[in-house]
This record gives C-alpha cells, structure tokens and sequence, in this order.
C-alpha cells in the first residue's frame, strides 16, 4: 500500500518538475547567451492566463500552449529589445516585466477565475504503463513531460555538438570576440531570449491547463523564481537543469504529502519548505566560487554594444 | 529605417524630458488598455492621474502611500548604487512589520507614547536581520542575492501567515486572520489630526537629506559607490567591496524594517494577513524611476503612490481589479527605460539606408 503512495509521489514530482524544467531550460539558452531575464515569473503568470482563457474558448490543449508560447516570446521579445538593443539595465527591464506580468495577467483574468476545464483524459505510455509500481510512477504522464526530457537531451546535444550552439554560447563568453569574428551579437541573444520566453511561457500554459488545472492570480507563486536558480544550480548543464527541476518539484510535492500524511507541523512551515530548500542548494552550489566562475556565461548579465 | 546615433554627451534636455515623455507613453498606453477591454478610457485615466491628486484629502492619502515607497526606496538606491541586488525588500518589510508588532502586541492603554520608539527600533532590527542572512550567504557563501534576498520574501509571507493564524490571532476577531487591535499608545503619531500622515513623512524627509549627504558629500558614500561603478578601480584603490555589501544590505533591510513598523503601527494599526501589498517590490520601480537619486525618488515615490491610489478607485469605482496598479507601474519602467536611451542616442530616420 504504501509503495503505491510512493509511486504517485514520484509521478506528482515529475508533473510538477516539467513546469520548472521548461522554464529553467528556456532560462538556460537565455542566460547561455549572456543575458538574465528576471521576468521569468511575469512572463509565465500571463502565459499560463493566456493559454487557460484559450483552452477555455477552443477546448483544445495544445492550442493553448502554442499561444502560452506566443505570449511567452512576444514578452521576452520586448525585454530583448530593450535590454539588447537599447541597453537598459537587465535586472531593472525584468522585474519591470514581472510586476506588468503580474499586474495584466491578474486583470485580464478576473473573468476567467471561476472558469473550469473539462475533465483530461488519462495518458499512458503503452506496455511500460503496466508495469507494476513504475507504470505508475512514470508512465502515466502527460506528453509533455517527456517532451521535457526530451528537450533536455537536445540542448546538451545543441550546446555540446553543433556549430549553433557553439556560437551561442560564444556570444555569451566573449561577445566582443564573437562579433569581431563577424557574428551578429545582438540579433543572436535577441533570438535567444525570444525562445528563452517561449519556453517559459510554455511552462506557464503546462501550469495552468494540465497542472492545476485552473487560473488563479499570480498561481505562479515563486516558480519562476527557483526556475532562475535552477540555472545557477545546475552549473548551466541542461542535464542537470532537468535533474534539479524534478528534485524542487518533489520538494513542493513533499509538502503535500506530509501534510495528507498528518504531520504535526503548521502548514506554512511545509509550504516554506521548496523556498528554504532553494537557498540551501544555492548556497552548497556556490560556496565553490571556482566552480561557478568556471562554469557562468563570462559576459552574463552585461549588456553588449559593438563599438564599430 | 530607423538609427540610433551615440550622442558626445548625455543629453541636459532628455535628462529632464525623458521622465514626462515615460509618463505620457504610459498614460496613452493605459487609454489603449482600458478601450482594448471595452471600459471607458478617460474614466480609467481619471481614477489613475486625477483623483489621487484632486484635492488636499487625496494629496494627505497620496502620502501615506508614498511614505512607505520612499523610505524603502532610499535604502534600495544606496544598495544598487553599490552593484548589490536586494530584490527581497517585501520580505524585510514584512519582518519590520511582525518585530514591531511583536512590541506593540505587549503595549496596554497605560503604556507610555515612548513605545513607539521601541516599535520603530524592533522594525529596524527586523528588516535589518532578515537581510543580514542574505548578506552572510553572499560574503561566506557566495551565494547570489538577488536570489536568495527574492526567496526570503516568500518565507517571510509565510512566517506572517503562521503568526496571524496561530500564535498572534485575535481571539476576538472572528476567526479572522488577524491580530488584535494595537493599543492606542502605540500609535505612530500623526502630523495634522485628522490626516492620516503621520511622522513617517518627517522620518522620510530626514532620509532624503541624510542619503544624499551621504553619496554626494563624504568619502564613505564615495568609496561606497566606486565599488558599483567599478570594481576594478574599487579593488585597486583598496576600498572593500564587503563593507558595501554589508552596508548595502542592512542599510536597505533597516530602512524597508522601518516602513512596515511604520505601516503597521501607523494607518494599519494591527498585522493582517493581508499586509504585504508588493510595497517591497513597487520600491524597486521607485528607486529606478527616481535614477537612484535621493530628491528623484520622492517624485517617483509620490508616482507610484498616485498607482497604488489608482488602483484602489479603479477597484471601487469601476469594479476592476486592483492588480491594474502593477500594469500601470511595470509599463512606466518598461517606458523610462527605453526613453532614457535619448540620453545617450540621437534617433535619426535615414530615407535610404546603406
């Protein structure tokens, strides 16, 4: 019996790490290229609106999540302009993004509050999904947290393998080496935060039409936040961005758990619990400073103007 | 197409222009908002640039709003002049708020008024102490703080919910999550009776000057700033970028500790779950606004206050949310941000571009 709780543990926590993957990996190809986008939380409040209010109209889920994505990307695209082409202040431009986020997704979501989705259909992975206890645990989810794993495995191959993702990630290192040898800085990193923001936004629409399943205001809570220290965490290494996205997604879910297990603790102490954790990993990860040094974007967070 | 071409130097004009030129961006924007979902435009312009600033009652409201902005902003502007990132200054806020609390919780109606000195000191230690940690993980640990000072705020969130819920509830009150009503001698006193300003306005003026003596005028807030400016230049001519880490981040916790003792001992009069309102959050905007300046932000402050107030009517007015405050804050940063490049750049339309 027990075993079986175990299991949907396991299956709630990979659930609920696939909404932070996708935005720490959107993040990560960001911050690759030299760039912080503080407006994670922004952008995925009013993807996760957009894309509930169109399921809600069209009925289809995977409608809604290209338009989470549209959403996801048109934001980022406006921080990129202004961050990348006319050089404001990277952590001002995001936070400003965040607050408009927070504050237009709450307004124009006020009709959408009691609205409800209807009732999903259960995925299964054929076969695999009836192995005793690991088919419940991993192969009842919904595509996309495949598609997370997926995605993962991609950008260590992009990043690793190809010519693109080098001079990605060489617009990040060296920007004015970069542009010498005759790449086009800005535009690269704009495109790198447009899909950065796709990404995130898809994550807010996986929140909103498959997690939860509703809209509530600002039901990001933080996400976006430890999705921004999943990339420090994870010491930019897609591999372990993924790992680390299901490790807070089990914290979050853990909180349920003791709480339906009857733990004697105020349930604000246990919905402390993914926060607190965040801070503790962060500071055993940078503790090593060498290691971050030698693994952070060297021109991140500084904006990039070819001086020609 | 469209150029931009750097200018030789910062332009004296757009200096002072760029900030209108934000400000009527974003009022066109909002007309464009509320006429894109059906309300009527000018009505929802009046409740943001209008009736927050009518008369002298909504100027006295305008105030008290604009009190807790600044004081927090003035400490965030001496924090990001050194390059230290504190976007947790709601949590700070909110640990001014229950420390103070935690005082005035003990007051009866014998106290004497000087409690509310203790009140406002308990807010400072508060404020102070939730950003310490951020500061001990960043010198010992080096862990980022904009990060960790951000996570803070939702731990404290929750330490407030934990207080008004259980040990600091009102047992009278309903089962509100609440705590109950402070005594009277805890109030912070009022400037004029009948106004709710109170002296956290003085408080705040005294800020302005003692900020701007200080980065302009000793070689403390000199040494202070170097060290966001550059440095390399810091490093070499031996001023310690730990010192402005730590005084970046308490100076900045103390004062944000300050504003919730201030709120909570002040109009509120009692902590309650819904206390924090994103003041935290609203004080960065503020801090930028005002260009890190100590006599800018008190525009700025008074700006964003005019939102916040703006909100509220188009809440109680117009039945909108009052999350518009938010939009109209974010899109007025979005816009100085990418007026402020006319400091710097000279647009230049070129009919045939080669």
């Amino acid at each position: 019996m027990i075993w079986d709780t175990y299991a949907l543990l396991v299956a709630a926590s990979l659930n609920a790490g696939t909404v932070l993957a996708f935005a720490a990996l959107g993040l990560l190809i960001n911050e690759k290229a030299g760039v912080v986008n503080l407006g994670a939380e922004g952008m995925m409040l009013c993807a996760a609106m957009a894309g509930f209010a169109c399921v809600v109209h069209t009925g289809s889920d995977g409608l809604g999540f290209v338009v989470g994505m549209l959403v996801g990307a048109g934001l980022a695209g406006i921080f990129g302009v202004l961050t990348i082409w006319l050089g404001s202040n990277q952590y001002a431009t995001g936070l400003a993004m965040t607050l408009f986020g927070t504050g237009i997704s709450a307004f124009v979501g006020t009709s959408y509050v009691q609205s409800t989705l209807p009732e999903r259909t259960h995925f299964q992975v054929p076969f695999l999904s009836d192995i005793p206890w690991l088919g419940n645990a991993l192969f009842k989810q919904h595509p996309l947290v495949y598609a997370a794993v997926l995605l993962s495995l991609a950008m260590i191959y992009f990043l690793n393998k190809t010519r693109q993702g080098l001079i990605l990630r060489g617009i990040g290192e060296n920007p004015d080496s970069a542009h010498a040898l005759g790449y086009p800085v800005r535009r690269l990193r704009l495109w790198a935060v447009v899909f950065g923001g796709s990404l995130c936004g898809l994550a807010g629409a996986y929140l909103s039409v498959i997690y939860t399943p509703l809209w509530v205001e600002g039901m990001v809570a933080g996400k976006g936040w430890i999705a921004l220290a999943l990339t420090t965490f994870a010491t930019w290494r897609p591999g372990r961005v993924l790992l680390g996205a299901y490790l807070f997604g089990f914290v979050t879910m853990l909180q349920f758990h003791l709480q339906g297990a009857g733990v004697d603790v105020s349930s604000e102490f246990l919905t402390m619990l993914p926060y607190l954790a965040n801070i503790v990993v962060l500071v055993m990860i940078s503790r090593n400073s060498d290691w971050i040094k030698l693994n952070i974007p060297a021109s991140l967070g500084k904006p990039y103007s070819p001086s020609a | 197409m469209l150029r931009l071409d750097a200018r030789p130097e910062v332009s004296g004009f757009w200096k002072y222009g760029s900030p209108w030129l934000a400000l009527t961006l974003t009022a066109l924007m909002g007309l464009a908002l509320f006429a894109a979902l059906g309300k009527d435009p000018l009505r929802g312009l009046q409740m943001f640039f209008w009736l927050p600033v009518q008369n002298m009652r909504a100027w006295g409201e305008l105030l008290v709003k604009a009190t807790p902005l600044l004081i927090i902003a003035l400490g965030l502007a001496v924090a990001f002049r050194a390059n230290v990132w504190n976007i947790g200054a709601e949590g700070q806020y909110i640990l001014g708020a229950i420390f103070a609390t935690g005082v005035a919780l003990t007051a009866s109606h014998t106290s004497s008024a000087w409690i509310v000195v203790v009140i406002l000191a308990a807010g400072v230690l508060g404020g102070l102490l939730w950003s310490a940690i951020t500061a001990v993980l960043r010198d010992r640990f080096n862990a980022n703080e904009i990060l960790v000072s951000l996570m803070l705020v939702y731990v404290a969130v929750q330490m407030l919910m934990f207080l008004v819920n259980g040990p600091w509830k009102d047992p009278q009150g309903f089962n509100f999550p609440q705590t109950p009503t402070f005594a009277q001698p805890t109030q912070v006193p009022k400037l004029i009776p009948g106004v709710r300003v109170n002296i956290g306005v003085l408080l705040a003026m005294v800020g302005v000057v003692a900020v701007w003596f200080f980065l302009f005028k000793t070689r403390a807030g000199l040494e202070h700033q170097v060290n966001g400016m550059a440095p390399a230049a810091a490093r070499y001519a031996g001023f310690s970028s730990r010192k402005a880490l730590w005084s970046s981040l308490l100076f900045s916790g103390g004062a944000a500790g300050l504003a919730g003792a201030l709120e909570v001992a002040g109009p509120i009069g009692q902590l309650t779950h819904n206390f924090p309102t994103g003041y935290g959050f609203a004080a960065i905007i503020v801090a930028f606004v005002g260009r890190l300046h100590p006599i800018g932000l008190v525009f700025s402050a008074l700006l964003m206050s005019m939102f916040y107030i703006g909100g509220e009517m188009a809440q109680s007015r117009m039945g909108l949310t009052k999350s518009l405050t938010g939009v109209f804050q974010g899109l007025l940063l979005f816009n100085l941000l990418a007026c402020d490049t006319l400091l710097h750049y000279r647009l230049r339309w070129l009919r045939n571009p080669s």
